[in-house]
């Protein structure tokens, strides 16, 4: 069993993650990215940059032309992308897009394009507010050697600047089946609407009429769609975890060095006992995150069939302690933490966008009782 | 050095063949196995258990051999936590001696005072209590009065303990006194040991909410304590406090995350039933699972922590795992009382009901939450 600290090599990547994010990333360029309405939603030079690090290539095998190194490495990045609040279609792309096609079955040979940063891919599954990745409405009736879809996706992550959209949709002769679609974002029929989200990240709606799909843009095989899909997602989760670690972590950082700084009383309010202990129960609740979000990192690359209960346990935890993290983040800076010239806002907004997605806590609570059999 | 795995290896052959199977079971309070003078065995297989650990060191696995210990590394002590674990095999011994005390005396000790003690605390032939805290200092512990006066080759000590667990069982006692009345509060204090058996020396039970009565009140009246006995340099005492302390936090925060416990999870599906697959009542339901996702976290914690230390030496973290671990045993203990209904407020001997206001101790003693958290704010995050 691989302790609970990093490798000397998974350390190299984090390090050097956090040097190049500190200077492409931060607050500064996401208000950049939001008020100059940037439809792309991303910067493309740091996105290239990103991809000669090798960012998007860490989860693809090596046969496919990735590096086929590990989840751990890859939520180190995913820990600094969340304090740096980094835009980039990294995770949608190299965490979710390329877990689906590495574990689903890559018939159209588009990994190598993924690792190389050269083609971008969006997971569109939820229909409905909140998450309930069973709950599909969309249908795909057989035709000839094809399918014609039918449907409508919500929050989806990136679709509006993805090059192929991967659609959940439940087989109209079997809908116990859910099938798991390559779809090309200029296919015939298919509409892509950005939503406008509170985190100025990519978000948007894909409506599908009548789009006509082959059988090989089908990934894996009829009845394997929601195991791969249920993978996937503990994947994403605890990459997702990593972020929100990320996020609760550097609103904590921030609000401690205003602690010590700002002065009412001729003293600095961090003297008060009454912030002094929320403060330490606050970093103590996020040294619990590191650890759960370490294990669970590790688990997708040991034991990937038994990390479902700890993406969970990671994902409520982690969803739980960055909305304190944020929340005590303005409450503690008082007036100023409400501004938006002051950046502290930016967090509390990408906090609850990243706890949303695939499932919040409440969410993630009940799977976990689920999975422990009660 | 062997091989790690080879270590677990023979040790999971070693625990197999040697661990009794009666030993095997989740230990209760009331089948610890404490050693001491008076200690008598609940069984024969509880003694040959002792008897064979002893012999091995593995009461004490990471200390010296010449001392009575295993001479283990951090490592391979992970790796015999985890082989008993797995076997959910109880610990051997346990008490003051080999998780306070003896560290304590191994880190501070003269060769004399490690060659007197360690070997008994070792084999379980001597008990041990901790005075610490006094009728007039409990959160602030350095303004402690109890008075050691110099007589040469020895001190004549006077004052009052309380909160000393087990002190009318126990054989020595580790004791906080004040070694020189006018330098300020934390530099004029030393650790001494004395036997209990000591003329001057009365301990009082004190019954608690929980009908049970671990902790006393101890009398010191002119007892004599030999200038052998102090651990480390006189008027140094607060330094080895500190030390206790800190694995005395590390050791009540890992309260109620013992192997071999059963889970929330099934001890509330056992209590409430299930209905479709979903524990009947939904509000206990989503409370017992985040009080399981926190627990995880925490156990986790502990165990990184664990890792970290042995990986780098650094780690300032026991204020954290007390606060948590034991703000997460009382949160336990509410539960388990919610799901046992009005049955759980019967007034019996030996129930968690019991055990539920005995929680109610566990953020007060080894330092209260609230010092916990000032630990944190001013030692690791700098508040001023």
């Amino acid at each position: 069993m691989q302790k609970l600290i990093l490798t000397e090599e998974e350390q190299m990547v984090r390090e050097s993650a956090a040097d190049f994010l500190s200077q492409k990333a931060g607050p500064g360029a996401l208000r950049n990215i939001r008020d100059t309405a940037n439809p792309q939603g991303f910067s493309s030079e740091v996105w290239l940059e990103m991809a000669e690090l090798g960012w998007p290539s860490i989860l693809i095998q090596e046969a496919q032309g990735g590096l086929g190194f590990s989840h751990v490495a890859m939520g180190q990045i995913m820990e600094l992308c969340g304090s740096t609040l980094a835009c980039s279609p990294l995770f949608s792309t190299a965490v979710v897009g390329a877990s689906v096609l590495s574990l689903g079955g890559d018939r159209l040979a588009l990994l190598p394009k993924v690792a190389a940063g050269n083609l971008t891919l969006a997971l569109a599954i939820d229909e409905a507010p909140r998450h309930n990745p069973q709950s599909i409405a969309t249908r795909a009736v057989r035709r000839g050697d094809g399918y014609t879809l039918n449907g409508e996706k919500t929050f989806v992550v990136d679709g509006n600047v993805a090059d192929y959209l991967i659609v959940s949709v439940r087989a109209d002769e079997d809908p116990e089946d859910v099938l798991l679609f390559l779809v090309p974002r200029d296919a015939e029929g298919v509409t892509i609407t950005k939503t406008e989200m509170v985190d100025s990240r990519n978000s948007a709606t894909v409506q599908i009429n009548d789009v006509t799909v082959e059988s090989d843009q089908l990934i894996g095989q009829s009845g394997t769609g929601l195991a791969t899909l249920q993978k996937v997602l503990n994947i994403a989760n605890v990459h997702l975890s990593a972020e929100l670690l990320g996020i609760a972590n550097e609103c904590f950082g921030r609000t401690l060095r205003y602690l010590n700084e700002r002065k009412q009383f001729g003293v600095e309010i961090g003297s008060f006992q009454g912030l002094q202990h929320r403060a330490a129960i606050l970093w103590t609740e996020i040294e619990l995150c590191k650890s759960i979000v370490l294990k669970a990192l590790r688990a997708l690359d040991e034991s990937p069939d038994e990390a479902g209960l700890l993406a969970s346990t990671a994902k409520a935890k982690t969803c739980q302690v960055a909305e304190l993290a944020s929340n005590e983040g303005i409450q503690m800076h008082g007036g100023i933490g409400m501004t938006d010239e002051f950046d502290i806002g930016f967090f509390i907004k990408r906090a609850r966008v990243a706890q949303m997605l695939y499932g919040d806590r409440r969410y993630h609570l009940n799977r976990y009782a689920e999975l422990r059999a009660y | 050095m062997q091989d790690l795995g080879e270590f677990r290896g023979t040790t999971r052959l070693w625990l197999e063949e040697n661990c009794p199977l009666s030993m095997r079971q989740p230990v209760t309070e009331r089948d610890i196995c404490s050693g001491g003078r008076r200690f008598v065995f609940q069984s024969d297989d509880q003694k040959l258990w002792l008897e064979r650990m002893v012999e091995r060191g593995w009461t004490a696995p990471t200390w010296p051999l010449e001392y009575g210990g295993g001479g283990l590394n951090q490592d391979q002590a992970k790796v015999l936590r985890e082989e008993m674990a797995r076997i959910t095999a109880r610990l051997p011994l346990q008490g003051m001696g080999t998780s306070m005390i003896g560290p304590a005396i191994l880190e501070f000790g003269s060769d004399a005072l490690k060659k007197q003690h360690l070997p008994q605390i070792a084999r379980g032939e001597i008990r041990w209590c901790q005075g610490y805290s006094e009728p007039g200092s409990g959160s602030d512990l350095a303004g402690l009065q109890t008075r050691a006066e110099d007589h040469g080759d020895h001190f004549i000590v006077n004052g009052q303990k309380v909160w000393t667990s087990n002190a009318d069982q126990a054989d020595w006692m580790f004791c906080l006194v004040r070694t020189d009345f006018e330098a300020s509060k934390h530099a004029g204090i030393s650790l001494v040991l004395f036997d209990m058996e000591s003329a001057g020396v009365t301990a009082r039970p004190i019954r608690l909410i929980s009908g049970a009565s671990v902790f006393c009140e101890t009398f010191l009246e002119d007892v004599r304590v030999e200038k052998s006995q102090v651990v480390g340099d006189v008027n140094n005492g607060w330094t080895i406090a500190k030390y206790l302390l800190t694995h005395e936090r590390e050791m009540i925060g890992g309260i109620g995350t013992a192997a071999g416990t059963r889970t929330l999870g099934e001890l509330a599906t056992e209590a409430i039933g299930l209905s479709d697959g979903r524990l009947s009542d939904e509000m206990l339901r989503t409370e017992v699972a985040t009080w399981e996702v926190d627990s995880r976290c925490h156990q986790l914690t502990m165990e990184r922590v664990r890792d970290e230390m042995a990986a780098s030496g650094v780690g300032n973290t026991s204020a954290m795992i007390k606060y948590y671990g034991t703000e997460m045993n009382k949160r336990r203990f509410e539960l388990l009382m919610a799901l046992g209904g009005s049955d759980a407020l019967h007034w019996k001997e030996g129930t968690d009901t019991q055990r539920w206001l005995r929680s109610k101790g566990n953020s007060i003693e080894g330092g209260t939450s609230e010092i916990q958290l000032n630990i944190i704010s001013k030692r690791i995050l700098g508040l001023g």
